[in-house]
């Protein structure tokens, strides 16, 4: 499994319902990740707590190495 | 607790604004540290840097402390704002030289920025 589809998968996980959610390799080398999603749980909530929730849902490629460097883009959806 | 995760979070609660960052003000190693870096230039924000590279127990102790997992964090007055697409999105609003005026006053736009080595011993 690439970690492109690592981190969908996790994100997948943690945002089952989410109306938008995007993995980008942004230098294609596998490390430098933007992700984009836009989810019912994120609604309302502070950026800071969205982007928390992105956080742990990738904690373990971040913990271990695997991302480098992460771009969050987040939204709230009804 | 570590005397360098203290030091840490006297940085966070003494200065107005804190930016945990890879390289310097001088000296950005990292495009993420560059652009919280570039959005608190625009709204002239009075800048502390402390550079997390020379030592990797810098930036554990600073993730520990502050439950956030990625370089660069800013904090305004010990309250984490967030990472450098927060600031960023933040700038992009208002909302972050709002969030300054609110927290240290009308006139806090000096633009100063400094360094701060927290592995150095304690003056």
């Amino acid at each position: 499994m690439s970690a492109t589809e690592r981190l969908r998968a996790l994100l997948e996980q943690a945002f089952p319902d989410a109306e938008q959610l995007e993995v980008h390799d942004r230098t294609g080398g596998g490390d430098h990740f933007q992700v984009v999603v836009a989810a019912p749980r994120l609604r309302g909530l502070p950026l800071l707590e969205q982007h928390r929730l992105v956080n742990q849902a990738l904690a373990e490629p971040l913990a271990d190495g695997t991302i480098h460097e992460l771009r969050i883009k987040t939204r709230g959806t009804t | 607790m570590s005397e360098l995760r203290e030091r840490i979070q006297q940085v966070i609660e003494s200065e107005d604004v804190a930016i945990f960052m890879k390289g310097t003000p001088q000296f950005v190693m990292c495009g993420n540290s560059h652009r919280a870096l570039d959005a608190l230039r625009s709204v002239g924000a009075p800048v502390t840097a402390v550079d997390v590279l020379p030592h990797p127990e810098i930036r554990q102790e600073l993730s520990a402390l502050s439950g956030w997992p990625t370089i660069p964090q800013v904090f305004v007055r010990g309250e984490l704002i967030g990472g450098a697409d927060i600031v960023e999105e933040l700038n992009e609003t208002g909302e972050l030289a709002e969030k300054l005026r609110e927290s240290l006053g009308a006139e806090y736009s000096t633009g100063e920025e400094r360094v701060v080595d927290v592995l150095a011993a304690a003056p």
